[in-house]
């Protein structure tokens, strides 16, 4: 079992999903329920596989990677399919395995308009492949072809089931990842041809990640670094999204259905601070520390920014995507210390937003379903119509503002924290002011999610729904795909060290090499 | 006693009859299908578009043998190299011509048209094309180049009562013609300069120290603005739009692949063997043209209604993308080999998506009888699989990955960014901003096809599948599989494409 899964568990892991899809093809597309319970099968089969992973995964050397497929693959450009699974990977390939198998459950009895659930369920798994893809990659084009895999699924997903400006919606979306991945590319290029053997000095022309991290930049000039990682910089920030390349997710989440905005703000934000995480950071560590108080600036912006823009929102879809911006402002924050502690600290927080936020989709686009809108000032009472909705929604607000003891928390806290004592040689005195702005930060989202809540889910029903009879509470459905998600809030709140216990020695490990030890 | 005399007379150079094999064949079926229609008539409408299609697969058969044999040969006095660039060059032709077979053979039986003549003209294109692959001198270059254009601009009017198609042929004549008369006078410069004909003399002519910089360049920017036509770089696009346009739609995706790569191979000849050492004339000119050719194609298409219009103006910007390597060709040995492989590679692949594209707009039109972009409104509600066909082709187009445009636009900028010049990564960079400009009008269409609905009174059926004839589906088939596969395992392409051409220099 332990060889077969060593040879072969991150290959299926990453292409069930998509062998799923191709299986899908065949069916009729009125067959609906056929196609339903096959997209449930192959999740879940991605998900046993992936459990399979968890279980026999070293976690006494959670560092190394493991289960490593080293296969030629386009041999004219040196580039090979390398996968692997570190303490880095798993908790992200963990998420988006358990996410995507929910999006499923849900969407079986909402599918949005115009129906078609056979293209709809097709482009989901293609776009499963593509996530867990990323998180696997070792190689900078096999990730670079998995992190382009999402675009399509997601550009049609959002165009063709979304609301009324979904065409707009869309294309901005694909533009704006299109522009920032073309300049990573030029990136990943610059360091394919850089890169030099320290005992030769000859130039590698090597994209395998576990080198070009150990390698740590030796060899390549601060200055290009500089530019390098100003290329890598655009790319993932758009992604994460970064303020001031943020505009595209406001509307990209109120325009998506429902599971759209879920996988997007769970795990398709993630491919960006991963990808900082992974690539921008160690492989470069001079540029990284030249951009560094810079990303910290953007990142408190992002924050505040963020917040304001909550607070000034009338679409509750709106307002969870700004909350976005600024939650991932907390786990650039985390980053831009280019400490271990920062970096554990936003790991932390983007599995937890994607629980999170994932989750407060979840939740208003079943209040839509029920309302048929979600303007803000027409919603009202939705305690007393659907009460456990309602206590739903409050109980992932507390856990969005930070409430101590649920998950939120341990994304926000540390990284403030962090900012205390950022890494050597980066200015501590602008560090320190970063994490009074990001505290700040903090009470300004607790004001934003009380105040939606009072809004939406206090107070008694407006007039026009007083009488609705669509307003029904919680469904079996809905249960089903959002309980291991709760749980997930309460058992990671309380139990931060499942998560911190795997990343740790995979961060120190990939900073190490950074410092030359 | 006569014969002595003739031979003094000509003196007849040694001939390599496997290396001229597929030309021989081609020649051969051309010649067949000429005796089939004299012999037959109209009998034998019905078997020349498979004979025609038998003769471009019969020619793929000594191009495998020459492959496996493996040796460069050269013939004809060195005017005609048979390497492992021109055997590629030669698949893509043929391979090419096929599927183009494929998407006539119902539009000209249907259309009323001239058959067996339309096929002829294809094979003589062809075979000049498979000439131009191992041409290594300005004669068998022009030669092969009238050999595949005068069929060409034939081809182009075949729609013989339709208005748009006369003005088609008539202007890609015409401005075809002034192309060649500005190329043969830069050849007679070069040759001044050489007293040769043969590129790798004119190599050796123009690359010391003292030969005349001022002919040389008037030479080699003639040279280049005549092929810059075949390729429709911009400035030299404005027969393109037209052309394509008027001109009956497979001809269209003929002249878009096919012919455009005729135009590259003589470049890529030209470049590595002709004017290898004069790098301080070539690059900075094909800096120029690609730039203006990406902006120029691609800030013109964002404006087109008609969806053949819009390909023929991303056609000028993908002539972009290809001629932007040959900006830093001449910076070392190994950027030149990597800027070779990174333009053939570029050909091969594009030759499948583009046909791909083709394909779809044929197969539509046979329902709307129109290539406007509005009539593609919805089409994913009626006709999924065409919807997809063509999504997956304009995705490719636009060089979004796992399809296969990426790679080719991938080794594009690796070859730009491998000399480590301020110029290449510029013009690097300048790729990067255009794949994006590009995917706004590639994404515009598939979300008509995708978000829209079909309209109620678009004066077609919208409510049943298109029916595709056999040999279209093939052709999507073929061009389709190929675009994925070239995706997702580039290797395949990449193995083949990575050619040299540097090997046949003297040193």
């Amino acid at each position: 079992m332990t060889d077969f899964l060593n040879d072969w568990g991150l290959t299926l892991v990453t292409f069930i999903p998509l062998a799923g899809a191709l299986v899908m093809l065949a069916v009729p597309a009125v067959e609906h329920r056929a196609i339903k319970q096959l997209a449930l099968l192959t999740s879940l089969a991605t998900a046993a596989v992936g459990a399979l992973l968890l279980l026999d995964f070293d976690y006494g050397a959670a560092g190394d990677l493991q289960f490593v497929v080293d296969a030629s693959w386009i041999d004219v450009i040196n580039s090979r399919y390398i996968v692997g699974l570190d303490g880095i990977s798993l908790p992200l390939m963990a998420l988006t395995l358990v996410v995507v198998p929910l999006c499923v459950i849900y969407s079986w009895d909402h599918i949005p308009d115009p129906g078609n659930p056979k293209a709809f369920f097709i482009l989901m798994l293609i776009l499963e492949t593509g996530m867990v893809g990323t998180f696997l990659a070792q190689d900078l084009i096999l990730f670079f072809v998995f992190f382009e895999v999402v675009l399509l699924p997601m550009f049609f997903m959002i165009a063709v089931w979304g609301g009324e400006n979904r065409r707009y919606a869309s294309i901005k979306f694909f533009l704006f990842t299109l522009f920032g991945s073309a300049l990573m590319l030029l990136s990943f290029l610059a360091l394919f041809f850089l890169s030099t053997d320290p005992a030769t000095g000859e130039s590698l022309r090597s994209f395998d990640m576990r080198l070009l991290s150990d390698l740590a930049g030796a060899g390549i000039l601060g200055s290009t670094q500089i530019w390098i990682f100003a290329g890598m910089f655009i790319g993932f920030g758009v992604k994460v999204p970064m303020f001031p390349f943020h505009t595209w997710l406001p509307d990209a989440h109120t325009e998506a259905p429902t599971v759209g905005s879920v996988i997007l703000a769970a795990v398709l934000l993630k491919l960006g601070t991963y990808g900082f995480v992974r690539i921008a950071v160690p492989m470069l560590p001079e540029g990284a520390e030249a951009w560094a108080p810079w990303i910290g600036l953007l990142a408190v912006i992002g924050i505040i920014y963020g917040a304001l823009g909550c607070l000034a929102q009338t679409d509750m879809k709106r307002l969870i995507a700004f909350s976005s911006v600024a939650h991932m402002g907390f786990v650039m924050l985390g980053i831009a210390t280019l400490t271990d502690f920062g970096i554990n600290a936003a790991i932390f927080g983007m599995i937890a937003h994607g629980i999170i936020t994932g989750m407060l989709f979840f939740v208003a686009g079943s209040v839509k379903e029920r309302y048929h809108t979600l303007e803000i000032r027409r919603l009202g009472g939705l305690l007393t119509q659907a009460p456990r909705l309602g206590w739903i929604l409050g109980f992932v607000s507390m856990a969005s503002l930070g409430l101590p003891g649920l998950a939120g928390f341990w994304g926000e806290f540390p990284a403030i924290l962090a900012a205390y004592s950022p890494a050597e040689g980066l200015p501590v005195e602008t560090f320190r002011t970063y994490m009074v702005v990001a505290a700040v930060g903090t009470v300004l989202a607790a004001g934003y999610l009380l105040w939606l809540l009072q809004r939406t889910a206090m107070g008694k029903p407006s007039e026009e729904f007083a009488d609705s009879d669509e307003i029904v509470d919680v469904t079996r459905t809905e249960w089903i795909s959002w309980a291991p998600l709760l749980a997930g809030i309460v058992l990671f709140g309380l139990l931060p060290g499942l998560i911190f216990d795997v990343t740790d020695p995979a961060v120190v490990g990939l900073l190490a090499a950074g410092s030359g030890g | 006693m006569l014969g002595s005399v003739l031979t003094l007379a000509f003196e007849r150079p040694p001939i390599d009859w496997h290396a001229i094999a597929p030309e021989l064949v081609l020649l051969g079926f051309g010649a067949l299908l000429t005796l089939v229609d004299i012999v037959w008539l109209e009998r034998g409408r019905a078997a020349v578009s498979a004979l025609a299609s038998f003769g471009l697969l019969a020619a793929m058969v000594p191009v495998l043998t020459l492959a496996t044999d493996g040796a460069d040969r050269v013939t004809f006095w060195g005017a005609y190299v048979i390497d492992d660039y021109s055997l590629v060059m030669k698949a893509v032709f043929l391979l090419a011509g096929y599927v183009v077979v494929l998407l006539s053979t119902n539009y000209i039986a249907e259309g009323d048209y001239w058959e067996s003549e339309y096929y002829q003209m294809l094979l003589s294109a062809v075979l000049g094309m498979v000439v131009m692959a191992s041409a290594r001198d300005l004669v068998t270059m022009f030669v092969a180049l009238e050999l595949l254009s005068i069929p060409a601009y034939l081809m182009a009017t075949w729609r013989k009562r339709d208005l748009r198609s006369n003005e088609a042929g008539l202007k890609y004549y015409l401005m075809g013609v002034f192309a060649s008369a500005v190329l043969l006078y830069g050849m007679s410069l070069l040759y001044g300069t050489a007293g040769s004909t043969l590129l790798d003399d004119i190599n050796a002519a123009v690359s010391g120290d003292d030969a005349p910089l001022a002919v040389v360049t008037l030479g080699v920017i003639f040279v280049v603005a005549g092929f810059a036509f075949k390729v429709s770089a911009f400035p030299f696009h404005t027969w393109a739009p037209d052309t394509y346009e008027g001109a009956p739609t497979p001809v269209t995706a003929f002249l878009s692949v096919a012919s455009k790569a005729a135009g590259f191979v003589a470049l890529l000849s030209l470049v590595f063997v002709g004017f290898w050492g004069r790098s301080d004339v070539y690059q900075p000119l094909m800096w120029a043209l690609a730039a203006a050719s990406m902006f120029g194609g691609n800030l013109m298409a964002l404006r087109q209604t008609n969806l053949v219009r819009l390909l023929a103006y991303s056609g000028v910007a993908q002539a972009g993308y290809m001629l932007a390597p040959l900006a830093v060709a001449g910076e070392s040995l190994t950027t030149a080999d990597d800027a070779l492989s990174a333009v053939v590679t570029y050909l091969a692949i594009y030759a499948a998506m583009n046909l791909g594209a083709f394909a779809v707009v044929i197969a539509v039109a046979r329902r709307t009888a129109s290539a406007e972009i509005d009539s593609y409104r919805g089409l994913f509600h009626y006709s999924p699989a065409l919807a997809v066909a063509m999504t997956v082709f304009l995705m490719a187009l636009a060089g979004i990955p796992p399809l296969g445009g990426w790679f080719a636009k991938f080794e594009i900028v690796l070859a730009l960014i491998s000399p480590q010049t301020a110029w290449g990564v510029a013009l690097g960079v300048v790729v990067a901003l255009n794949s994006v400009i590009a995917l706004y009008y590639y994404a515009r269409i598939a979300s008509y096809m995708w978000v829209e609905q079909a309209p109620a009174n678009s004066g077609f059926d919208t409510a049943s599948p298109i029916k595709v004839p056999t040999s279209v589906s093939a052709a999507l088939i073929l061009t389709g599989a190929a675009t994925l596969a070239f995706g997702i395992l580039p290797q395949w392409i990449g193995h083949f494409t990575d050619v040299t051409l540097l090997a046949t220099l003297p040193s």
